[in-house]
């Protein structure tokens, strides 16, 4: 059985769970607690601690793993341990929680620091009508324009799956042009 | 869609840079603690500012820089008060009081000392409101936000913050394609401009500079906050952390694993 994993992270918050959930063929295997903080109390009421695991079958001879990294800081120390032999990641933010960009920012800064893998970034709650713009995200995430930045609702399986897919492409891109 | 926030999460730089960066028009309102401030920017550049009470009115300015005298400014509030900023400056410029540099440039800086006095708001809620313009009649600047966003970015002194933008100094530093040009920056700016290159690491720049990690974060944070440089990974480093991302080493069966992935997930 031959194994492939793509990492899933982001801020606190950002749907990271749900993503997985989404197109996950097992009940994704989550090690969530309960909020321990007022302030993140307000916003949910428990959260992944060490990771999330989605599977997807490919056939009988391969898998694909989707890990969700912890959203909050201080679980830190599991993304590094997280992110070894990624085939790409995906970096979700909350279009609607301005407040978690610059998070945001460091997360993907420190993600592309472990590795020169490819990565995609995910818009998540485009639905929202106090959703932030796409270009207003991206330049709020400093992100240049090779970047792709896509819309993206976790708990709507088509725009998860076109994340995932176009983070395929990148690879298979990066794969052709021998990078 | 939206652009708002609260300033404790979102800066007053950080805002700046999104305007400037996405040439955006129209017009910042804030609601700071006392106070509330209008900036309106065309194409992303900076073309009027009021702060609370003030009307940023041209005889207000003008009064405010001394060049005219409070009696001038009374008779020109009694007297003037249907004239718009336009008519007023032309005006006085006939009349010899002042030129129309004197206007400008009092105008700008004006302008740019609302913003400046922006930056100590840590509190307060922030709207974008698109193509909403400066009020008819007073006059517009055009002034590049570059060297505000640089000056602002001064002002950032946190080193978690900064550790939360700047993660790893492992990273180097390339240009964008922003011009480098009418920025002001200081001798320790300049230092590490002198060494932006791929093939540098910002640990080797602030190590040649001799500047502590929390100096280099600062300078770097407030060149990326201007939108003249970006980070990127250092040239010819090979990660150390690539083991075995593909379960087969054939180039070609890794291109056929992937092709299932696309396959399989598109029938999801």
């Amino acid at each position: 059985m031959q194994t492939v994993k793509m990492v899933v992270t982001g801020p606190f918050s950002a749907g990271k769970t749900q993503f997985i959930q989404s197109v996950s063929e097992i009940d994704v295997v989550a090690t969530e607690r309960k909020i321990s903080t007022d302030e993140e109390r307000s916003v949910k009421s428990v959260t992944t601690v060490a990771m999330d695991f989605g599977r997807i079958t490919v056939d009988e001879d391969l898998v694909l793993y989707l890990f969700g990294t912890p959203g909050q800081k201080r679980f830190d120390f599991m993304w590094e341990i997280l992110s070894e032999g990624m085939l790409g990641f995906i970096v979700m933010v909350d279009s609607t929680r301005p407040e978690t960009f610059r998070e945001a920012r460091s997360i993907l800064e420190t993600f592309r620091a472990y590795a020169p893998t490819p990565f995609v970034v995910a818009a998540n709650k485009q639905d929202m009508e106090d959703a932030w713009d796409l270009e207003d995200v991206r330049h709020a995430l400093r992100l240049d324009g090779n970047t792709k930045l896509l819309p993206c609702v976790a708990t709507d399986r088509k725009t998860v799956k076109d994340v995932l897919l176009e983070l395929l492409y990148s690879i298979l891109k990066d794969m052709e042009s021998g990078k | 869609m939206a652009l708002r926030g609260n300033l404790r999460d979102f800066t007053i730089t950080q805002l700046l840079n999104l305007i400037n960066l996405a040439n955006k028009t129209g017009t910042l309102i804030l609601d700071g603690p006392s106070e509330q401030a209008y900036i309106s920017f065309r194409e992303g550049k900076l073309a009027y500012a009021r702060l609370g009470k003030d009307d940023g009115s041209l005889a207000s300015v003008l009064h405010k820089a001394n060049k005219i005298n409070i009696n001038q400014y009374r008779a020109i509030v009694d007297r003037a008060g249907q004239m718009t900023d336009k008519e007023l400056g032309l005006l006085l410029i006939n009349a010899g009081y002042v030129t129309q540099e004197d206007i400008l440039l009092n105008l700008q800086g004006y302008f740019t000392g609302v913003v400046r006095k922006l930056f100590t708001w840590v509190e307060g809620i922030f709207r974008f409101e698109n193509e909403m313009l400066p009020p008819d009649g007073r006059i517009n600047v055009k002034l590049d936000l570059e060297n505000i966003i640089i000056e602002g970015s001064r002002h950032l002194r946190e080193l978690e913050q900064l550790q939360d933008e700047i993660p790893s100094l492992d990273m180097a530093l390339k240009f964008t394609k922003r011009p480098l040009t009418n920025v002001n920056l200081s001798v320790e700016e300049w230092n590490v401009v002198k060494f932006v290159d791929p093939k540098n690491t910002m640990r080797q720049i602030a190590s040649t500079n001799k500047l502590s990690d929390l100096d280099v974060r600062r300078i770097v944070y407030g060149l990326l906050q201007a939108g003249l440089v970006e980070m990127v990974r250092p040239a010819g480093v090979v990660a150390l952390s690539t083991p075995k991302q593909f379960p087969v080493q054939d180039k070609q069966e890794q291109r056929t694993l992937i092709n299932k992935l696309i396959g399989r997930i598109r029938t999801l």
